[in-house]
Order: structure tokens, then sequence, then C-alpha cells
């Protein structure tokens, strides 16, 4: 019971810290702080219309973090949600380009079996490294991103390059028969789907499987599981390649359902910003949906910061910057939270 | 309030509760200056929890705590320290990562912004000279067995100016001679300094040969205080189970026509730094045969367990089980009904976070009836069984979904062993199985061990406690600098030979 309240109450004071911290930034770059949270407010949930821009925002976010939030269970901070989603959006968008013609439906599910592959395998090798070679996971992640990016741009300008794309080097279009539609006659595509059903499951398997439950142990202590005789080895590359399978598919859905194309919106620092969904929602897939939203929220009303208020760009990230820091520094209180704790002192 | 009393540290009227589990009801422990004091009380008395009280590491929910001038809890361990009240915990506290010279320095309780090492180094090595044993100052921890980490735990208190010590069950890791050696020396300093000491132990042996008084503890309830020398083991027996302890001696049955169940040949295999731990170890172990390997602790009897637990690789050799190569996996531990009691239970055989029904349904979580074939788990099941288990074996614990790391030392070590055992065991190795448990679950231990024998179990005993090892093993053998070096049977063995075997000569 008391950790149940700890674990709600913890996030939320770092939550509300972080804002305080955030209103003296905006204070320093001459704006009034209440104006600016107000209307990041209204950005992010203040209308129907922000709410739509918020979900399409929050739907790749429910992926990354699913990307460091399994490794975590099993015991590595994998930081290569970026990498992974640029890795499985182009190969997904290279499938797309090299089929399209072909019936849709089986395009788009050659996309969502390549982007998820290819993301699952850019993310196993690193616990791959990890077990095999004792290669730091965070470190090896990391260059992985860098070097994703860095394919994505060779390909991009190079042989992928559609002419006709000036301002923006872009690869040829999947072909709009290939895209994801929207739900409804909204303008949230069906990407939320992808996301919120990844994260149900997710939750499931890690709560009621005894994959999750292996999982756990792992994380816990390995050298109980070791004596317990799992297979640590699989045990690690197994999760880190769905951790990865569900960063390609979110690029998959950046290709299929926003761009169209490969470009570099792929790495938009969804990957990044997924990294603080997942430890913000203490790596728990059920509590992912509602941490993205949150961020997801934070990152639509960008926009209306640089209009209304003449605030860079970079303002949102800022926030997110702060949330991270002071929700990394927040885990230190976990278990050690007794002021409230009934107390008795007799003098 | 400054009448002269002769004692140090009173602790009164103390209380706290843990949830529904009321862990400690109006106890009072009043430590004389400059005497020896034991805590006695069956695992999960409280002793833990009324010490950490004292240390301000729990919060009592009544009571004060009488040092000096103070007149009531302390609030945290730091100041604790810089009251002088030192604490040896129950679990080890040690950094691993680090040497034992920076484990020491940084234990101190107020540490200069930039420390100065080599000034540090110089002195430490000149105080070391002083304390009742030596422990190489740059070794890092986790090259140190069990024994020897007690030992840093100790100096690391020593060292400070301690007026007060408390030790929690510092013995349960070394041998009688150590311990003695250790307890010796303590006891040495009760006289010749300012230093008062309160010490919890299971060994009557300890409480009689060192301590001046002795107050016990029976489930949270204060029993009674008494002179060493007006009580008698059987009396504190009595005093900590609350009825008359009747003990039933092993009943070592003969065994049918054995045959060799485990068998080790040529093992070679490094510590953590790489350094040869075994070269060259072969033993057989045949069905109902209990094989004791005794030596001084850090001559390999961690790694081998490791290697067989599955925690370690091996350089060289094989490990057969039932004529078929052994590589400690899942599907051969289940096959050949394999078990293990590592030493230090909760770092090598628990996940601490986890339920203590959780940490019971290791060995068999994917198996029906805990898991459908289709990999779901069926957690009302493993409750029950957690529920069945912790009746059978007497673990404890406010519930089954309590963290098992919050269960007292003793209690962590039932749990596992019930695990261990519950099943049917084909072979069982064991590594200081009695570290940290009461008489009564020690007896208990050994039947069970035992019993697994007279089944047919094929039963490796690691112990420093050489008394166990002669009284429960068919065969003897001591390990020395990562070699058997001798064997020989219990009923056969000269302590003194075994001694020199043991120290290398
Ligand atoms: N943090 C905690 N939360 C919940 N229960 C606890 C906690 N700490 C101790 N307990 C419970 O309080 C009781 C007393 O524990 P304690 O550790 O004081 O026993 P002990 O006398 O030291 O036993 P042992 O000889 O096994 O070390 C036990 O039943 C234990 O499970
Ligand atoms: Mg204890």
């Amino acid at each position: 019971m008391w950790s149940y309240i700890e674990s709600i109450a913890i996030p939320v004071a770092a939550l509300l810290l972080s804002l305080v911290i955030f209103s003296v930034f905006i204070l320093f770059s001459g704006a009034n702080a209440i104006d600016v949270l107000e209307a990041i407010f209204r950005g992010a949930f203040g209308s129907w219309f922000s709410w739509q821009n918020t979900l399409v925002r929050a739907a790749p976010l429910m992926l990354t973090a699913i990307c460091t939030a399994l490794p975590a269970r099993i015991g590595l901070i994998v930081i290569g949600g970026e990498g992974a989603m640029v890795a499985g959006g182009l190969a997904a968008a290279m499938i797309g380009i090299a089929l399209n013609g072909l019936p849709p439906l089986l395009v788009i599910s050659s996309m969502v079996l390549t982007g998820s592959l290819i993301g699952g395998l850019w993310i196993a090798a690193v616990g791959a490294f990890k077990h095999y070679r004792n290669v730091n996971e965070t470190i090896s992640s990391l260059l992985l991103n860098y070097i994703a990016i860095a394919v994505l741009n060779f390909l991009v300008l190079g042989i992928l390059r559609d002419p006709a794309s000036l301002n923006k080097p872009s690869s040829y279009p999947i072909g709009d028969a290939n895209m994801i539609g929207n739900i409804g006659d909204t303008s949230i595509h069906g990407g939320l789907i992808f996301g919120v059903v990844t994260c149900l499951i997710l939750w499931f398997v890690m709560r009621r499987t005894t994959f999750g439950f292996a999982v756990d142990m792992i994380g816990g202590n390995r050298r109980a599981a070791q004596l317990s005789g799992l297979a640590v080895g699989k045990l690690v590359i197994v999760t880190c390649f769905i951790a990865g399978a569900a960063a390609g598919l979110a690029g998959m859905i950046e290709i299929a359902a926003v761009q169209g194309r490969a470009n570099t919106s792929l790495n938009a620092g969804y990957g990044y910003a997924g990294i603080l969904v997942a430890f913000l929602a203490r790596h728990n897939p059920l509590a992912i949906i509602p941490v993205a939203l949150l961020l997801g929220g934070i990152r639509a009303s960008s926009g209306l910061l640089q209009r209304n208020f003449d605030l860079p760009d970079a303002t949102t990230l800022v926030l997110q910057g702060i949330i991270f820091i002071v929700i990394l520094a927040s885990e230190a209180f976990y278990g050690k939270l007794n002021w409230f704790k009934p107390k008795v002192v007799t003098a | 309030m400054t009448s002269i009393s002769p004692y140090v540290l009173e602790a009164v009227n103390i209380s706290k509760r843990f949830g529904e589990l009321q862990a400690l009801a109006n106890v009072t422990l009043k430590l004389r200056a400059g005497s020896f004091h034991a805590l006695l009380g069956e695992n999960g008395a409280g002793k833990s929890t009324l010490v950490k009280c004292i240390m301000g590491y729990y919060q009592p929910d009544e009571g004060d705590v009488l040092f000096g001038d103070r007149q009531q809890a302390i609030t945290n361990p730091n100041e604790a320290m810089l009251l002088g009240i030192g604490m040896v915990y129950q679990h080890f506290t040690l950094i691993p990562n680090m040497s034992v010279a920076e484990n020491i320095i940084l234990s101190r309780p107020r540490l200069p912004a930039i420390i100065n090492w080599k000034q540090e180094m110089t002195q430490l090595r000149e105080k070391m000279q002083a304390m009742p044993f030596q422990i190489p100052l740059k070794a890092p921890i986790t090259s140190l067995a069990a024994g020897e980490k007690q030992k840093v735990e100790i100096i690391k208190q020593l060292l400070l100016d301690t007026k007060v010590l408390i030790l929690d069950e510092p013995t349960s890791v070394l041998t009688p001679t150590e311990a003695d050696e250790v307890l010796g020396q303590i006891r040495a300093m009760t006289r010749s300094q300012n230093l008062s000491v309160l010490i919890i132990t299971h060994k009557f042996r300890e409480v009689m040969n060192f301590a001046d008084e002795v107050t016990v503890l029976r489930k949270g309830q204060y029993v009674g205080s008494a002179k060493v020398s007006d009580v008698t083991p059987p009396i504190l027996a009595e005093m900590m189970v609350g009825r008359e302890v009747i003990s039933t001696p092993l009943q070592r049955e003969p065994t049918a026509a054995q045959q060799p169940v485990l068998t080790i040949t040529n093992l070679h295999v490094n510590d953590d730094s790489g350094v040869p731990a075994l070269s060259g170890l072969s033993l057989s172990i045949n069905t109902g045969e209990i094989v004791g390997i005794a030596g001084v602790s850090g001559n390999g009897q961690r790694e081998l367990v490791q290697v067989l637990a599955g925690q370690r690789e091996r350089m060289d050799g094989t490990i057969t089980v039932h004529d078929h190569d052994y590589n400690a996996t899942r599907a051969q531990m289940r096959q050949h009904k394999f078990h293990c009691l590592p030493e230090e239970p909760l770092r090598n055989a628990c996940v601490a976070s986890m339920s203590v029904a959780d940490n019971l349904a290791f060995r068999r979580f994917d198996r029906p009836p805990f898991a459908r074939n289709n990999g779901l788990l069926d957690r009302k099941a493993i409750r029950s069984r957690a529920k069945e288990l912790i009746d059978r074996f007497n673990i404890k614990t406010p519930g089954p979904s309590n963290p098992i790391g919050n269960l007292s030392g003793g209690n962590v070590q039932r749990a596992v062993l019930a695990r261990e055992l519950a099943d049917p065991v084909d072979v069982l190795v064991v590594a200081n199985p009695c570290f940290g448990l009461d008489f009564g679950a020690v007896a208990d231990i050994h039947q069970q061990i035992m019993a697994a024998r007279n089944r047919g179990a094929a039963v490796l005993l690691i112990s420093e406690d050489l008394d166990e090892i002669l009284e429960l093993s068919d065969r003897l053998l001591v390990i020395s600098n990562g070699k058997l070096v001798y064997e020989t049977t219990p009923a056969q063995a000269e302590l003194a030979t075994i001694g020199k075997y043991m120290a290398g000569h």
C-alpha cells in the first residue's frame, strides 16, 4: 500500500518541482511564467484540436518508451530508441517503395513486419554485445543511434533520394494508397492504436506471463536467476528484441501515417523523449500511456509558445530536460520517505 | 537528570510495528558500561529491529533511547555514529567495487571534502597493526569471502571512535576459531578501553564464553535479562522458545548400493579478478552420501558453489550428473533434481524486491499448476503454494506478498531452504546453511539435510563450521588453495591433522 502511494506521490511531486524550475527559466527569458504554463496546458489539452495534436505525438512516444522500459526491467539501461526508430522506419520505407503497386494491405503488413524486425535486431544487438562481450549497453545503444542516423542521411541523400524533394531531401514516396489512414474524421492517425495496444499487451505480458516473471527475476538479481537455471542471455536478447521492435514500429508509423517517405523527420527526438517517458512511468507499460500523453501534450504546445510569446522552439525541450533531470534525481527517494509516517518523540 | 547511571545506553519501552506485525512490544534493554551484553532470540524475534531502533535506522513507534545526555530516540544512523554508537549490520554494507581501504575510510561519518589518500593509507596501515585481524587493504571487496568481509565490517567500526559497539550476528560467517579470536579481542577491548558491546548471536557457546549479561526476546516481547554466570544454555533455550527444548539426534540410515551421482573432474575456475580459484579439483559424490568440504574461507569454496549453481563459468574440466554433462541449465536442474542453497541467500538466491511468494516459486513458476502451458502465470496457485510452504517450514513473514528483503535474516534462509527442499532432491549443494539461524532452525536444517541424504540424495556440504561438517558428513575433504588436499571420515578425523591441512601446510 505504502509503495503504491509512493509510486504516485514521488513522480507527481517531481513534476511539480520541474514546473517551478521551468517557471524560473521562463522569468529569465522575459515572459510571464503563469501565462506560459497556461498556454502549455491550452496547447496540450485545451481544445479538441489540441487533444488531437497531443494524441498524434503521444503515439510514437508510447512505442519508443517501451524501448527503454523493457530492457530496464531486465536490468539494462538502453537509450537506443532513436536509432531503432530510424532503422525501423527506414527499412519500412524501403520495403514500401519497393512493393508500391501491390495490394495496400500486403504492403502495409510488410512494412509493419520489416520495421519491427529491423528495429528489433537493432536493439537485440545491444543485448547480445552486453551479454557475450560485456559491452556497456548504454554506450553501445547511444552509438548505434548515430550510426542509424548516418545511414538514413546517406541513403536519403543518395540512392533513395527523390529528385522532386528540394527543401527537405527525402526518399521516394511509398504511395498514397499505402498510407495508414486517420481514425474517423479526426486528424489522429491509426498509429495511436498501435501504441496503445502494444503498451496494453506488454503490460499483460510483464504481469501475467512466465516470460515477464523471468525478466523481473533477472532484472532484480541476476545471480538468483542463474541459480534457478534461467537462460539469462537468451532472455536478455529476446527482451531487447521486443523493445527495439516497438521503436521500429514507431518509425514505420512515422513513415506510413505521417511523412509518406523517409527523411530526417524520423530522428525528430521521439526516441530520446521516450527515455523520459519510460523513467517517468517507472518502466511500467501501462503507466507509459498517460505519461506519453503528458509529454505528447508538452510537445504539441510548442508551436503555440513560439507564436504567442516569441519563445524559442526549444523551450519545450528545456521543460522536457528539466523534468528528466528531476525525475532521475527523485529515484533516490523511493523507500526513504518517512517524514509523514507516524513518529513519536517524547522529550 | 545527571545522576550517575551504571548504564551507557538504555532503550526503554520500545515498540515497533510493521503494518500488521508487532515486531517489538514494550521492550527494554539496558547496557552496562564496559560490559559485553548478548541479545538472544529466535529468528524473527525482533533483535535486529531493536538494535536498528537504537541506531535510528528505524524510528520506534514508542519508547526512548537514553545515551549520554540524550533522552530521546536517535533519528538516523549518522547521528548515532557521531554520538559514538557503531553497528555491524547482519547483511553486508560494504561497497563491492571498492577496496577494503576505501570502504573503511568512506565509512567515517564526517569526511573532509578532499581526501588525502596517501596520508589516510599510512595512518590506516599503522592503526591496522593494532587490530585483532589483518586484511589486505588494497583488495576489492568482491574478491573477499563472507568471513573476510565480516572482519572488514568489524574493523571499520573499531577504527571509528566507538563507545558502544553493536554487532548483529558478527560470527555467523566465521569459523569457530576465528570467532573466538574476534570475540576475544573485542572483549579485551571492553576491559582495557572505554568500550561497551551489544552482540546478537545464535551461538550459546559464544554467550557463555564471552558475555557478561544476556537479554532474551521472544516474538517481539521482552522475556528477561540475566547475568551469564547465573544461566545455562538449556535455560536460555527455554527462555527463547517459551518451553523446554528436547533435541532429537540425527538419524543416519544405512543407504543401499552407492553409485556416483555428481562427478567433478579436473575443474579449473577463476575468481572475479581472473586469478585461478580452483585448480584441478576433482571429486565424486554417491547416492545417499554427504560429502563435507572444510576449509578456511577464501580457498575456492565460493567459486565451487558458483560454478555448480550456474553463476560462474569454468575454464576447464567436466561436471557430470548421472553420467550426463551438467551445465546448470534449467532443464538439467529439473531433470537431475539439482538443488542449491548458496551462502548469503538474499544476495545469491533471492530477488529482494519480489514477494516471498514469488521467491518461493523460482524453481517452478514455469510449470503447471503455476503456469498454464501457454505461459500464463497463475498467481493464485503461487500464493497458495507459498502459504503452504510458509506453514510447513515455519517462515515468519507478515504475509506471502511481503517483499522477501524485509524478512529477518534467518527467515530469508528458511524461505530459500523451503524452495530448494520442498521437492524431491537428487543432488543438493549446500554452502554455510546455518549462517544466521537460531538453534531450533539449525537442528531443523540438519535434520532436513540428513533426511534428503537418507532418501538417496547426493549432498555436497561446504561449510566453514567444522563441527557442522563433522556432524553431518559421511566423508570429509579439506580444501586449500583451490585444491582438495586431504580426505578422511568424521569417525577417523583428527582435528590437528585437519587443521594442519586447512592452514595449507
Ligand atoms: N522493514 C520491515 N518491514 C516489514 N516487516 C519487517 C521489516 N523488518 C523486519 N520485519 C519483520 O519483523 C520481525 C522481526 O524481524 P527482525 O529482523 O528484527 O528479527 P531478528 O530477531 O533479527 O531475526 P533473525 O535472527 O532471523 O535475524 C520479522 O518477522 C520480520 O519479518
Ligand atoms: Mg536479525
